[in-house]
Parts: structure tokens; sequence; C-alpha cells
């Protein structure tokens, strides 16, 4: 795991919440790098949204520290703390325009007049929307109110921006484009930023480091990379990706009996009409186009293989032997190396 | 679409028309005959159009001390009931959705039962407290009346603020007096402005309870309106029936322009 090199982006300090009497966050460490982008990502109710209120001062912590740019912020009120939250619903004010919204914060820095237009245009400039400064948030679209949403949290210059699902009410295809273009901003203004998801591609696509949460801890923190090639638990594995999951052994291709789980991608089989060294052999059972490449199901005398294949594509109901390239050996829902 | 009139469009119309009688038909009624100087049956037509009725209301000083009153007196309760009622409308709306229910259904059933017998045991307590016959016992039977409007609809006001345009705005680094002055106040103010028509209306139009502990010494034009109907003619009434309608189709007036406006419209679509 990469540590902090300066500690001046955000570090979290053993966060712990409890919520209803329920420990919703369980003594949660995080360290992220000045300029780094890094997803929260897992299931729902998993605590992703609690950790980011707790960083933006909406709920205070029941112990542990919140360091934002090397200071203690933990006792400060979401007023004093020098980080920028964009909402899943935006939560534009509907009685102020556009640029009304995103100069509203420069308005309470005390700033002046023209020093607020400028920089209200040029946040609004940023994220393409200067035509719409006069707009109401109830006259622009989703996608529109977002990006006003986010010249808002930009406008003030943060040390850290904080964006809570901010796709998950943008049609897919919006989606794609809005997350290339944050992250685009992201990098050019090299913003600190945490962003909280629980879509594992987006996560994937768009952060330097991931933090895999499940029930209110960090499984893993890394690069997407080491993320899906080196899961370092089972949870993990299965979580990010798809994954052919045994009970047993692997030894010289061959699965044998035993406690621990063997984890393989789909990548990592190799499908061949001939039989191979330590290979499986079993019937095509599905072929599924996904996009670029297929999944093949194939079915063995006691199980299935989920394979990846982007050439000499079987066909259904084909005779076809399956080697293990690669496998993870999980021992007690931990790597084994 | 359909250009013959169907008979439930018809009868539909034969409705709105008749609607139409009974609600404009005695406000016309009473414009006319503030204008006349007489018109009885059987003449089809008045005998003559005269702007005396009005010159008498406004010479009359027991009229005019009436007018003045009521003119005080409404604004004050307003106000008073808006210091009063105003901040318990914020708890209640910040209330989880039982507390409110509880609160609101409090406020409800207090004002549930016959005024007459609360009235009357009120003026009991006045008689008591020396406050029968004086502007503020009057001031507080028609607070009374407004009390219902100024908790119910504000704190629905209050409630309906979506909370994280409030946590948005702390965010952006507002205080928390300057998150409900910008953001909580301005977003219910809506549902205020019509809390305030409401018991404006309450308090003008409040003819029970004032008599009843205002008479004989404080009069305002609803109480007035009593000895009016006896001791004068008929368009001396219209008149002042007509004067007593002014500040409710003023306040609607404003109402619907400020109210009605696209703020409410494009508001509140946030969750
Ligand atoms: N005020 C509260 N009182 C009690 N429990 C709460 C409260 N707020 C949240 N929780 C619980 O805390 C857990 C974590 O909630 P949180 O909103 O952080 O999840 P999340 O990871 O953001 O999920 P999602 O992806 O659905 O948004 C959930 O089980 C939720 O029910
Ligand atoms: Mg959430």
């Amino acid at each position: 795991m990469m540590k902090t090199e300066d500690g001046m982006g955000l570090e979290l300090r053993g966060l712990k919440k409890i919520l209803g009497g329920r420990v919703i966050i369980d003594d949660l460490d995080l360290s992220v790098s000045k300029g780094e982008m890094v997803s929260l990502l897992g299931p729902s109710g998993c605590g992703k949204t609690t950790t980011l209120r707790m960083i933006a001062g909406f709920l205070a912590v029941d112990s542990g520290q919140i360091l934002v740019a090397g200071k203690d912020v933990t006792a400060l009120g979401p007023d004093k703390r020098p980080s920028a939250m964009v909402f899943q619903n935006y939560a534009l004010w509907p009685h102020m325009t556009a640029a009304k919204n995103v100069g509203f914060p420069l308005k309470i820095k005390g700033l002046s007049k023209i020093e607020i237009k400028e920089k209200v245009e040029a946040a609004l400039e940023l994220v393409n929307l200067l035509h719409h400064k006069d707009s109401r948030p109830g006259q622009i679209s989703g996608g529109e109110q977002q990006r006003v949403a986010l010249a808002r949290a930009l406008v003030q210059e943060p040390d850290i921006l904080l964006l809570d699902e901010p796709l998950s009410n943008l049609d897919a295809k919006l989606r794609e484009k809005v997350r290339e273009d944050i992250r685009e901003l992201q990098r050019r203004l090299g913003i600190t930023t945490v962003i909280v998801t629980h879509d594992q591609e987006e996560a994937l696509s768009i952060s330097d480091r991931v933090a895999v949460m499940n029930s209110g801890r960090i499984e893993q923190f890394s690069s997407p990379q080491d993320l899906y090639r080196q899961p370092q638990t089972e949870y993990v594995a299965t979580f990010i990706g798809s994954l052919n999951r045994f009970e047993g052994d692997l030894q010289n291709g061959q699965i044998l009996g035993g406690t621990d789980v063997i984890g393989i991608r789909p990548e990592d089989l190799t499908i061949s009409r001939e039989p191979m060294e330590g290979s499986h052999s079993g019937i095509v059972e599905l072929v599924i186009p996904r996009g670029h490449f297929f999944e093949v199901v194939v079915r063995r005398k006691d199980g299935i293989f989920r394979a990846f294949a982007s050439e000499n594509i079987p066909t259904f109901g084909e005779h076809v032997h399956v080697k293990i390239k690669k496998a993870l050996r999980y021992q007690n829902g931990k790597l084994v190396a | 679409m359909r250009t013959f009139l169907s008979p439930t469009r018809l009868l539909l119309n034969f409705a709105v028309l008749l609607m139409a009688f009974f609600i404009l038909g005695p406000i016309l009624w009473l414009a006319a005959h503030a204008f006349v100087s007489g018109w009885q049956y059987p003449n089809l037509y008045p005998s003559g159009f005269t702007l005396s009725w009005w010159s008498k209301v406004f010479v009359d000083s027991a009229l005019k001390t009436a007018i003045k009153n009521s003119l005080i007196l409404s604004p004050l309760v307003v106000l008073l009931s808006m210091v009063i009622c105003l901040p318990a409308a914020y708890a209640a709306g910040r209330m989880n959705y039982w507390g409110r229910k509880i609160f609101m259904i409090g406020i409800f059933s207090a004002n549930s039962f016959p005024k007459i017998g609360l009235f009357a045991a009120i003026a009991t307590l006045y008689y008591t407290l020396n406050l029968m016959g004086t502007f503020v016992g009057v001031m507080i039977i028609q607070l009374l009346g407004t009390i219902i409007y100024m908790t119910w609809i504000p704190a629905a006001a209050f409630a309906a603020v979506p909370r994280n345009l409030e946590e948005a705005a702390r965010d952006a680094g507002a205080s928390k007096f300057r998150v409900f002055r910008t953001i909580t106040l301005r977003l219910a103010m809506p549902g205020i402005l019509v809390a305030i028509v409401m018991s404006f209306l309450a308090s003008f139009d409040e003819a029970q309870g004032s008599y009843l502990v205002g008479a004989p010494s404080i009069y305002t034009m609803p109480t007035e309106m009593y000895s009016l109907v006896q001791n004068y003619p008929i368009q001396v009434a219209a008149v002042f029936s007509i004067l007593l309608a002014l500040p409710s189709v003023l306040l609607l007036g404003l109402a619907r322009k400020h109210i009605m406006g696209g703020q409410l419209a494009d508001g509140f679509q946030l969750k």
C-alpha cells in the first residue's frame, strides 16, 4: 500500500461512528495524497456516505481524527472545513440562479461584487455552463445541475473535493462523459478528491486509488490494477470484476479437495479445441458477446468455468479444453502469495 | 375534440353559472347599493346615483373609529402571532414525523371546539384581569384565531425545505444563522406569506369574540356591523361591507402574484 508522501492531502485516523445503536464505521484509516483522486467503493449500506459526511463535517465522529492538508479539522463545523461537497442530488438552491448558486460561497467569504462575478464566470466556464448563468436550477437539465454543483464546489478552491455518487442520477451515456470531465478537471486543477460510488467500473476508471469498503471497514486500498489483479481478500476478489471461485486446492492445474478458496479471473483461463497440459475438458454452455470479447461458459463434470475469449470463439455445445493460467488463493479470506 | 355540448357539459356549465350567481350576485348587489340613493321593490331601476353613503361613513365618528381600530388591530395581531407562532412552527417543522403530527393535531383539536364557549370562558377570566373592553383584550381574542394558520402552514413549509440545501450552504461556509436566513426562511417564505394573509383575514373578520370582550368600548369593523345594520340605511351597510372586503381582495391579489408565481412552481423539485 502506498503511503502519503507529504501528508498534505487527507488523513483519516481510526474513525468510528455509531448510528442508531449500531457501529456503522469502525476504526477506519485512510491516507489520500495531495492531488490524488480516491474512490470509496462498496455495496449499499457499507458506510460510504457516512464516511464522506464525517469528512465534510455534517456528522461528528465518535472517535478518531480527520486531517486535511496536515491540519486537524475533527472539531470544526462544516462551514470551517476546507472541503467542498457535491451532493448526490446536487442540492442547488432553487431560488437562486446558477451564477448566484456558484457565487454564494464567495459572498460569504466577503469578496467584492467584481471579484465574485469574475470567479463565478471562470468557474461556470470551467464546466461549460456560462450560457446558463442566469438560469434557475429548475430550468436546466440534471447533467447541467450537476455541473453547476461542481462549479459551486470548485469555486471555493477547497483543499479537498468530496463527491457523493455524483453521477448516479445521470443516464449511462452522460455518466461516462461527465466522469471523464470530472477526472480531467481534477487532474488539471490538481485537487485532492474523494468520490463515493457503488459502481465499480466508475471507481476503477476514474481513480488513482480505490478504497473498497465492507460493512464499515476498508478491505483494500490500492490502485485499480492491483485491486483487480491482486485482490488482498476474498471479499475484494469477488466484489471486483467476475471470478471463478472454488473451494479446494490447486495443484498442476487440477482442483483438489481442501479448505482454501481458489479464485480465477475469466481472462486467466485459456480455451482451446485441443487438450493442453493440465487442462480441463467440458462442453460450451453459453457464449455471451461482451463488445470486443466474448464470455464463454463451459460446463465441466463438477462445475462451470466462466472465461473470456477474443479469438477462436467456440460455439454452443462444442467440446473444449480449459487451462488455468493464473489463480488467486485465499486462506480464511486472506490472500496467500 | 367534440364541439357539441354533451349533457354533462351542459350540466357543468349550468353549475358554474349557478355558482357565479350565488357568489357574485350578493357582491354585485352590495356594490350597486353603495352607490344608489334608493332602490326598492317593486322599482326596476334605482331612484338615483349618489356618493353620499360613502361620505356618511367617513364622517361618522363611530364608523371611523371602527375602521381605525381594525386597521391597527389586525396588523398588530398578525405581527404578534408571527413572533409567537413562527418559532414554534420552525421547531415543529424540524421535529420527526410523529412529533410534528402530534403538535399539529394538538393545535388543530384546540381549534375544533365551538369558539363561543371558549370566548365565554375567556370573558370571565378577562373580568378578573380587567381586560374586558380593552384593546389588549380584543387583540388576544383575535390572536387565538390566527394560531392555527400561523403554525400549521409555516410548519409544513419549514418541513418541506430539503435538509441538504441547508447542508450545502453550511458546506459553502455559511453560519447556522445565515443558513436559516438565506436558505430555510427564504424557501419557507411562500408558506409564511400564505399564513400571514390567512391570519390577517382571520383577525380582520373576527366578530364573535371581539364583540363579546370589546363591546361597548372597542368596536372593530365587523362588530360595528351589528349596530350599523340596525341603525343606518342599508346603503351604509353596503359601503361598509365593501370596505370590509377590500383588504381581503387586496391581500389575495398580492398573494396570487407573490406566492403562486414561478418560485414555488420550480422550487421544490429536489428531494
Ligand atoms: N441516522 C442514522 N441512524 C441509524 N442508522 C443509520 C443512519 N444513517 C445511516 N445509517 C445506517 O448506516 C449504514 C451506512 O449508511 P450509508 O448511508 O453510509 O451507506 P452507503 O454506503 O452510503 O450506502 P448507499 O450506497 O446505499 O448510499 C446503513 O446501514 C444505514 O442504514
Ligand atoms: Mg450513500
